[in-house]
């Protein structure tokens, strides 16, 4: 494994590749010790930042965790709660105490019916897997305008990265609002042609996979963006 | 079932194989992932005339609920022949070797996805073997663990299937139809190229301790060549030179 500076390393590796020796190293997700060695169990990019080596997949699935936000459509409405498809393993349940509207018993499906989406944080993942979703807080909401397109769960790290300039570099791009939740959807809302030139755009980031070639895709995008001028 | 047909002659005089394959050699592989757009992880292999085509979903909720383990994920393998693979027409659906070997094949991944991730979880794995020309449970095991990675699921290694034999008091590398057919034993084992370990091994006929330990050193050193191309394949698709 090459030595560059933390953060600087972009390997491409393999489900039990050996990545380097363990010692003084700790290891992060997407990685384990062997003996005296640290391997890969996905295939993915080696970034080693402050002493932790970890690898950056290429492909992934969303696993829920406690104060995640979330988008999650609607697939079931009982009396007194929604499941909710999360895109991960399991449907997170919203009880109709931590909706933020004031529901009746029997009338769920009159504030939010089958394949509405709604904005959420995940307030509780037990070691089972049991999703609880929340309502109540600043922001969440149902969406009932705009646009929710999928984004493969590793590009989150890098759109979030450096004050999440990125996004930002989109949200002016695209002259559309932008939500990134955690489990690999994200909400836009403007004009047609903004949200039309995002999903164009992630249609090419995930047809790619690595995370590190999300700059270039936006770059070769931005040309055709609705709001170039003022990027 | 081997047993030998005695006057069928597999071997030419000097020594190469009816295909004109060196007993050592084995034959030609092709490996792409991510060939199936609605897959979340996806291969296909090509060994020889064999072509194994593989999916992977989820992981997911398991169903029916009694599958569920509370401490890991299932592995649901199924293994299909397509009924136009061979030149007799299989009858199409589930049949008793399809079944034995999505057993074996899912106690084989099992050794090496980290299925503890996914609690209650299920992963499907459906392998469908376009053209059959003998070894296409060794090309689905290869195409599962690569599908596998291609869906991202966590993996303490790769695993590749591969198969030695033996005919005409010979043991061969990676057996095609006709070895298979009227050789004298088959041995398809799967192996984990970075550790060296064995997952999935069966025997069919008879080999000396000799003779099984020359198929043995065959099918890893076979497992190293197949494992250069699943990287390729790999990097074919992410970009960049792997370790």
């Amino acid at each position: 494994m090459s030595r560059g500076q933390d953060g600087a390393e972009q390997r491409l590796v393999t489900p039990g590749a050996a990545i380097g020796p363990a010692t003084g190293r700790r290891v992060g997700t997407g990685a384990l010790i062997q003996g005296d060695t640290i391997i890969a169990t996905r295939v993915g990019l080696v970034r080693e930042r402050h002493g932790t080596v970890s690898v950056d997949p290429v492909a992934t699935t969303y696993m829920p965790r406690s104060g995640d936000l979330v988008i999650g459509t609607v697939v079931e409405a009982r009396s007194n709660l929604w499941f909710l498809d999360i895109n991960g393993p399991f449907q997170a349940l919203l009880p109709m105490s931590l909706a933020p509207w004031k529901v009746e018993f029997g009338g769920t499906s009159d504030h939010a019916d089958i394949n509405d989406s709604l904005l959420m944080r995940v307030q509780e993942v037990d070691e089972v897997q049991n999703v609880v979703a929340t309502m109540r807080g600043i922001g969440l909401r149902r969406l009932s305008e705009g646009a929710v397109l999928q984004v493969d769960v590793q590009h989150n790290d890098t759109l979030r990265a450096e004050g999440a300039s990125l996004l930002k570099r989109l949200r002016d791009l695209s002259d559309c609002r932008i939500v990134l939740a955690d489990n690999g959807r994200m909400w836009v809302d403007g004009e047609h042609a903004g949200i039309d030139w995002l999903r164009s755009l992630f249609r090419d980031v995930a047809a790619a996979g690595r995370t590190d070639a999300l700059n270039n895709i936006v770059e070769q995008h931005a040309a055709n963006a609705p709001n170039r001028g003022e990027a | 079932m081997m047993g030998g047909y005695g006057d069928v002659q597999l071997l030419k005089e000097d020594g190469t194989r009816l295909d004109g394959r060196a007993v050592d050699e084995m034959r030609p592989v092709e490996i792409k992932v991510g060939v199936l757009p609605a897959a979340q992880g996806s291969a296909w292999v090509k060994q020889g005339l064999n072509v194994a085509v593989c999916a992977v979903y989820g992981p997911m909720e398991a169903h029916p609920r009694k599958i569920q383990r509370q401490d890991r994920a299932v592995l649901d393998v199924r293994y299909n022949m397509a009924p136009f693979s061979t030149g007799e027409r299989i009858r199409p659906g589930f049949n008793r070797r399809a079944r034995e070997i999505s057993k074996v094949t899912a106690e084989a991944l099992e050794s090496v996805v980290l299925l503890e991730r996914y609690p209650r979880s299920k992963i499907r794995v459906e392998i469908e073997i376009l053209a059959a020309e003998a070894g296409t449970r060794c090309a689905g095991i290869t195409a599962a663990s690569m599908a596998l990675a291609d869906a991202g699921i966590p993996m303490r290694d790769l695993v590749v299937g591969i198969a030695s034999g033996k005919i005409q008091d010979t043991v061969v590398l990676d057996l095609d139809k006709a070895e298979d057919n009227y050789g004298q034993a088959d041995l398809p084992a799967g192996i984990c190229p970075n550790t060296g370990e064995l997952v999935f091994l069966q025997m069919d006929g008879d080999l000396s301790i000799e003779e099984y330990n020359l198929a043995m050193e065959y099918n890893f050193k076979a497992a190293a060549e197949i494992h250069e191309i699943m990287v390729a394949a790999l990097a074919a698709k992410y970009g960049g030179g792997e370790a």
